[in-house]
């Protein structure tokens, strides 16, 4: 004796958010039923094990036959399979782009190729997260990284209006989609600490000052590479650490600025020459892709690891880039004022991000 | 005289991939008419084509254009090989032919294929110019309304209501034809979805003459129905209500309702008993077969080499034994309100005998009978009226026949092309085994039923079939009625001018609970008491009825879906013995549904049971029978009594203690019954002397059915047997009753039965449920519905199942069913599960199937306890007289008045009710106060009009100028290209009149043009809470069939018929959009037949389904959104007269 056959459709999809996030999570139909009735759906409705189960199973198959469909959530909008309520529908495709953050910090940066969804259990296996979720979040990566790829315009926008996502949820995935185009490397021991919303953030910076579309948005390129020139002339920054007089007055007029206000003053005395090599290599480095790369990693290594280990604080770090900023204004055998803006703008706010345990 | 029929393809969208090496699609499309093809131009590497075509103009007659649907299929352009095709769509053109309904169809329609299911959208714009065909002798029907709605409709008025229309058209089936075996699936099924649109058209065209010649314009209540009968061929059948509706215009809207309509007076004078006129039954006279004493279809089997007819009828309501010699011989299981009635050995015995009878006169009535009109019926599909309509009910009448479906073919079919239509009307007349000739004899015992009630009418009437290999067991039941005169045509009636015993009006409130039989001469035994409301007229102690209930009835406390399941195992046989089996077991399962329908309503302590549906489905090797209503307190009735359990054996202790637990359990179920339906009768606070001396009247009833055991009867009865009690002393005081229903035990069976009676749980706080079209007690529905259909196949692992066993198994399935919707529609509480519509097969020898189909509504919890006050009941009473106003043609005679002389009268006490509620129902008042009528002919609530207008021009100039000024503004623009769609969309969306039809998220409009998917509401009800229908825009009649040969790819078959389901729900609302309309009321599932082959990974489903599609708008929405609508509908017109 058993259920052969059990369906429910309604005129309007019924769909319960509860049920869609434990499928999304990959979850079994027997796993599902397990954390319903562990949720006490039950106790409130006075139905038994059979009807939970029952009611499982409906709704993960509307969501199967959905699938299809969020794959390209336009479609969802003017499909006539299901008649789902507008905001319904933005519940669901939010929610299917939706990701995690332990997951996407594995494969961020990461070439979207098959052999990392070969990975992929490897990552389950570390994250937590199911083999099954990892998968649709990494074919929505993919998706959304071939999609974009193709268009003009700026990033966040391609991907707001194709996908129909949030701001927020956009802005996340142009990150995704930046740093697997310059293939950022993330994974390494050092950079463990930052999470991908520190990433994103720093994406977000670079996206807006770094890129071609910051100079001119009408310009018909991408939102996902640098932009080339404005890296070549982050070469001529290099005069700010070869030439040692420069190098002199701009570290002088930092510590005048900085004297008495920090208790880090000695250690940022100290180490200003390094720093400034370092920060000023970083730069002029960046014509190399593979440099490009290594961008983050050696944010940490030149810069923040030296900070941390004398211990300044956050202020402490925010005022020293601030006056090492500006302080080179005032250099007047310094030309290159616009190039300098553009690239402290964004270091400042990324290291700022990254400063933290 | 001919008509144009133009269409014109304008685009595909998301259309699947063809070219695996391109992944896009070289699309076309062919549009076909009869035998016209016509094409479109490939549209090359697209998933998205623009065709855009020239308008594709068929010339056809308009018999034509009533029967065949437009076909158009999208195909794959190859250049080496055949084209592929996509999927197909056919577009009943049936709405455009009809002035008041649609104008234009025009929008998406999804491309279906059987095979693979939805394959993309299309965008279509057809319209037909009809030349008007003034020839009498015209073979089409083109202008004639349908409606399946079993009302009047919301925004018509009956101007006459002229009767019973039926017809029936057969052809052999393709699946089983030999060209079957060689051509593919996809052909097969293609051919058996185009067959039967053409039948449908061709039935809807016939019933429409049949109307016309009538004298009416209107089919109400239109129920068609499929019986796959295999081998033996497809029949299509339907039944109808013929009315003359008036449109009522936004003019004499109903609000103005200063003047009290002349008819009402007389109409509640007529609300009194017509038993007492002494007017001899004139029923049926011209009809000699049927007044002579044997009534000529009682008879049976045996003998002749024509397959016979088996136990053609099985009779089941109110009536007796020995009052009616005519009908001794109909097994009378008691079906009707005859609470104590007909629960006796005697009739068993008669019904046992009844089938060792012969046939005799079975050739001479039948032949007799294809003669008669549809006229000799006096049977209505309806099932709600105006109010002041029905008179009074008599109770339910029932009648089934088993029938052997031969395989002799006629001649005439034998050679049957494919698509050649035969009618079997027009087959040798002499033929007496023809479909018609079946039903007709149905009918006649139906009629004669309900002349045994004293009834002239029959109100609620409806037919199905179950049909399981070569037997097919006809069933058609109904509510006997009295029909006030007053509204017939004049010159029908003879008794409705004479006034002069109305000097004591009925009020409405309980007047059609009064008795419609002589008291002295009560066709079934049952007890009577003064009405409980107005204290004048007699009332039977329970009432069954098939139809709602009316709106202006006082009821006390709330309803509540009351389902008697029953399961019958029988030997495997073939042809007669399997026929005779069955039809042996008929009556037994009758009875016991009856029995359980009886003790379940009391239980809930209830005494009325409306829109009672009584299913037999019949497997090779089971029969399933399912009866479910809605039961409800009716003030006017006495309080039930309660049920006392009696042990058989009284000396055993231990069986003492047992029956003393039960008896209590009972007690507290009733007790909390009453509590969750919040049954609070009225007070008793007069004894009415006259009835008061009744009490102890002797019955002069013979023992059987008696309402009075004796404690020396009961041990005759059958087990689970119930019997009403006068034995006060033993009785629980607390429910107040003398009369309580005794159920005896006296083997494990009935313990069991008992235990099930028990097992029913309530629906969770929150939920109610109810299968007539609204709750009686809620009266503040708020506007959120949630419409579903679920099916559940149940497969019996063991085949050792006892009738017990069974019985459990299905009372889990239809219970756990009722439990998952609870569940599942959670988030609507408080909510109410209106017309649960549960249909159950035996599609094979261990399955089991059910498939519900309801509307979830909620209802505004804190005054959901009191009818709206503020309307005093004459004024609404007369309002909807004045709006529904209701003449009716009864052809055949009223009142038949039985006048022998049989005293048997159970006296009781009498209850006033000390105020009578006010019964208005607030629902039917929706539309009545202030809001006139739109005017509004031809607004496409919610629609995008795509493509070229230009060859709309007469039509829409004519409009124009109709309507011209009514139009101020004129902001919305509607372009003609669609690729300005998104504007036309949003412009439009600010002016909707359905917020949530129209929004879509501003994000995803602005991302892709828009959404163009008008939400459209459905409903199985005959409304929408909230919402006025002010267009009705035609019959949606769709039959899909799907197929496919990877089930377990699909998901299994859960997974198959899960997006079927949703597919044909999508093809509804597109067709309905397309229409123009934004929703569909009275959407029904009539069919849902699913084959599976699981081994082969195989199965196949086929799903018809019907229902109106209307224009809808929001209670509050007035004149602004109906000029909103007109703007837009306006722009594009004038757009048009531009170009």
């Amino acid at each position: 004796m058993a259920v052969e056959l059990d369906v429910f459709v309604g005129n309007t999809t019924i769909m319960d958010e509860e049920v869609y996030q434990l499928w999304l999570d990959g979850y079994t139909v027997n796993d599902a039923v397990k954390v319903r009735m562990e949720g006490g759906v039950l106790d409130e409705c006075e139905a038994s094990a059979d009807v939970l189960l029952s009611d499982t199973m409906d709704q993960y198959r509307t969501f199967q036959m959905c699938e299809r469909l969020l794959h390209s959530p336009a479609k969802l909008a003017n499909q006539l399979l299901f008649q789902i309520p507008p905001h319904r529908q933005t519940v669901l495709i939010e929610r299917y782009y939706a990701f995690d953050d332990a997951f996407v910090r594995e494969v961020l940066g990461k070439k979207l190729s098959k052999g990392t969804k070969k990975d992929l259990d490897d990552i389950s296996a570390k994250t937590g997260v199911t083999l099954k979720s990892c998968r649709r979040q990494f074919d929505n990566f993919k998706r959304v990284f071939k999609v974009v790829e193709e268009l003009k315009g700026p990033l966040v926008e391609n991907i707001r209006q194709h996908f129909l996502l949030s701001d927020k949820l956009a802005r996340d995935y142009a990150a995704i989609v930046f740093f697997t185009n310059n293939r950022f490397e993330t994974g390494k021991r050092k950079l463990q600490y930052l999470t991908f919303q520190d990433f994103a953030f720093c994406a977000g910076q670079l996206i807006n000052n770094w890129t071609v579309g910051a100079v001119d948005n009408m310009v018909e390129d991408m939102d996902v590479d640098l932009d080339k020139e404005f890296l070549q002339e982050l070469k001529e920054l290099k005069i700010l650490i070869t030439d040692k007089d420069l190098l002199d007055q701009h570290k002088s007029l930092v510590c005048t600025a900085l004297r008495g206000k920090t208790k880090a003053f000695n250690e940022m005395e100290a180490n200003f020459k390094n720093l400034s090599r370092g920060l000023v290599n970083i730069a002029a480095k960046l014509t190399n892709t593979k440099d490009v790369r290594d961008f983050f990693i050696d944010l940490v290594e030149k810069f923040i690891e030296p900070c941390r280990s004398d211990r300044w604080t956050a202020a402490d770090m925010k005022l020293y880039l601030t006056h090492y900023t500006n302080s080179a204004h005032i250099l007047d055998t310094f030309k290159h004022q616009v190039v300098w803006d553009r690239y402290m703008g964004v270091i400042k706010s990324c290291i700022f991000k990254m400063y933290h345990d | 005289m001919p008509g144009k029929l133009k269409a014109k393809i304008v685009a595909g969208r998301h259309l699947p991939v063809m070219d695996r090496a391109s992944d896009l699609t070289d699309a076309f499309v062919e549009v076909k008419f009869g035998n016209t093809t016509f094409k479109t131009d490939v549209c090359h590497k697209s998933l998205n084509p623009q065709w855009n075509s020239e308008w594709f103009k068929f010339e056809v007659d308009d018999e034509d254009l009533q029967d065949e649907p437009l076909q158009i299929t999208v195909l794959d352009h190859d250049t080496y090989s055949a084209n592929d095709a996509i999927g197909k769509v056919y577009i009943d053109i049936d709405p455009l032919l009809c002035t008041e309904a649609a104008s234009v169809i025009s929008g998406w329609f999804p491309i279906y294929d059987t095979i693979h299911g939805i394959r993309g959208e299309i965008n279509v714009l057809v319209k037909v110019e009809l030349f008007n065909d003034l020839n009498r002798f015209r073979q089409s029907s083109c202008g004639v309304k349908f409606f399946c709605t079993t009302s009047i409709p919301r925004c018509y008025r009956a101007a006459m209501v002229h009767g019973f229309v039926e017809e029936l058209v057969v052809n052999e089936d393709p699946e089983y034809q030999w060209i079957d075996r060689i051509r593919t699936p996809r052909a097969s099924n293609e051919a058996r979805q185009r067959l039967i649109s053409l039948m449908s058209g061709e039935l809807q065209r016939k019933i429409g003459l049949k109307v016309l010649e009538m004298g009416g314009n209107a089919v109400v209540g239109y129920l068609q129905c499929f019986d796959l009968e295999g081998e033996s061929g497809l029949v299509v059948r339907a039944i109808g209500t013929a009315c003359t509706l008036d449109k009522v215009s936004s003019g004499s809207a109903p609000n103005t309702n200063t003047h009290v309509h002349p008819n009402t007076a007389p109409a509640s004078n007529a609300c009194n008993s017509p038993s007492k006129d002494g007017k001899e039954p004139v029923f049926g006279e011209d009809l000699p077969s049927s007044s002579g004493p044997p009534t000529p279809f009682r008879a049976l089997p045996t003998s002749s080499s024509s397959p016979p007819p088996f136990s053609p009828s099985k009779p089941c309501s109110r009536q007796s034994s020995s009052s009616d010699t005519d009908l001794s011989l109909t097994p009378k299981t008691g079906m009707g309100s005859g609470g104590s009635a007909g629960k006796e050995a005697g009739p068993l015995k008669t019904l046992l005998r009844q089938h060792t009878q012969t046939a005799l006169e079975q050739r001479g009535a039948s032949s007799s009978g294809l003669l008669l009109n549809a006229r000799e019926f006096p049977f209505f599909t309806l099932t709600s009226f105006p109010p002041g309509f029905l008179v009074h009910v008599g109770g339910v009448v029932s009648a089934r026949s088993v029938k052997l479906l031969d395989r002799i073919h006629n001649p005439a079919l034998g050679n049957t092309r494919s698509y050649k239509l035969l009618d079997w009307n027009s087959v040798t007349a002499d033929e007496p085994e023809t479909r018609d000739a079946w039903w007709e004899e149905i009918r006649q015992e139906i009629k004669s039923h309900a002349k045994a009630l004293g009834c002239h009418a029959v109100v609620g009437y409806s037919e199905s079939t179950s049909i399981c290999e070569e037997v097919c067991i006809l069933s058609a039941s109904g509510t006997a009625a009295i029909l006030n005169p007053r509204y017939m045509r004049e010159g029908c009636l003879d008794i409705g001018s004479t006034d002069h015993r109305f000097e004591d009006p009925s009020p409405p409130s309980c007047g059609f609970c009064h008795i419609p039989y002589d008291e002295l001469n009560m066709p079934f035994p049952a007890q009577l008491t003064y009405c409980y409301h107005c204290r004048r007229q007699k009332v039977p102690d329970v009432l069954f009825t098939t139809i709602d209930l009316p709106s202006e009835a006082a009821v006390t406390g709330k309803g509540c879906l009351i389902q008697a399941r029953l399961c019958r195992l029988k030997k495997k046989a073939q042809g007669e013995v399997n026929a005779t089996a069955i039809s042996n077991l008929l009556p037994f399962m009758e009875y016991e549904l009856h029995t359980q329908l009886m003790n379940k309503l009391k239980l809930r302590n209830m005494n009325a049971l409306f829109g009672l549906h009584i299913q037999i489905s019949v497997g090779e090797n089971m029969l399933l029978g399912l009866a479910s209503a809605t039961g409800v307190y009716l003030t006017a009735l006495p309080a039930p009594g309660g049920i006392q359990i009696a042990g058989k054996t009284p000396g055993d202790l231990s069986n003492e203690h047992h029956i003393l637990t039960i008896q209590k359990r009972i007690n507290d179920t009733i007790a909390k019954n009453k509590e969750l339906y919040q049954i609070n009768p009225p007070k008793l606070f007069a004894l009415d002397p006259e009835v008061f001396c009744g009490i102890n009247m002797e019955l002069t009833e013979e023992g059987l059915g008696s309402p009075i055991p004796e404690p020396r009867q009961r041990s005759r009865l059958f087990r689970s047997h119930s019997e009403s009690s006068d034995e006060l002393s033993e009785l629980d005081l607390s429910h107040g009753k003398k009369d309580a229903f005794v159920l005896e035990i006296d083997d494990t069976d009935a313990v069991e039965d008992i235990h099930s009676l028990l097992t029913d749980a309530p629906p969770p706080t929150g939920f109610y449920s109810c299968n007539t079209e609204i709750m009686p007690g809620i009266y503040n529905w708020t506007s959120g519905i949630q419409m579903f259909t679920s099916v559940r196949v149940f497969r019996l692992s063991n085949a050792n199942l006892t009738n017990q066993g069974l019985n459990k198994i299905f009372t889990d399935l239809c219970e756990n069913l009722l439990k998952s919707f609870y569940f599942k529609l959670r988030s609507m509480i408080p909510c109410c599960l209106c017309h649960l519509n549960f249909t159950v097969a035996v599609p094979e020898e261990e399955l089991i199937q059910v498939a519900v189909t309801a509307v979830a509504m909620t209802f505004d919890k804190d005054q959901a306890q009191e009818k709206p006050a503020e309307k005093p009941i004459n004024k609404g009473s007369s309002e909807n007289e004045e709006q529904l106003q209701f003449p009716l043609e009864l052809c055949a005679d009223v009142s038949s008045a039985n006048t022998q002389p049989s005293s048997k009268v159970s006296g009781t006490v009498s209850l006033l009710t000390p105020a009578a509620k006010l019964c208005q129902n607030q629902l039917v008042m929706i539309h009545l106060p202030g809001v006139p009528e739109s005017t509004n002919v031809s607004s496409r609530a919610a629609s995008v009009d795509y493509g070229s207008f230009a060859d709309r021009c007469s039509t829409w100039l004519e409009l124009l100028r109709l309507k011209a000024h009514t139009i101020r503004r004129g902001s919305v623009k509607t372009s003609r290209r669609t690729q300005s769609l998104a504007h036309s969309v949003s412009s439009l969306e600010r002016c909707s009149p359905l917020p949530e039809g129209r929004s879509r998220s501003l994000r995803s409009s602005r991302s892709f043009g828009g959404s163009s998917v008008t939400v459209v509401k459905m409903t199985p009800l005959s409304f929408l809470p909230g919402i006025r229908i002010i267009k009705y825009l035609g019959i949606i009649n769709m039959f899909f069939i799907r197929e496919t040969t990877s089930l377990r790819e699909e998901g299994g078959v859960s997974g198959f018929l899960h997006s079927f389901i949703a597919e044909v729900f999508a093809m509804v609302r597109a067709h309905v959009a397309a229409l123009g309309g934004n929703a569909v009321v009275s959407y029904s599932m009539k069919e849902c037949v699913l084959m599976e082959n699981p081994n082969k990974n195989q199965a196949q489903c086929l799903i018809n389904v019907s229902g109106d599609a209307v224009i809808c708008v929001r209670e509050t929405d007035q004149e602004p959104t109906a000029s909103m609508t007109n703007i837009g509908q306006t722009c594009c017109s004038a757009n048009d007269g531009a170009t």
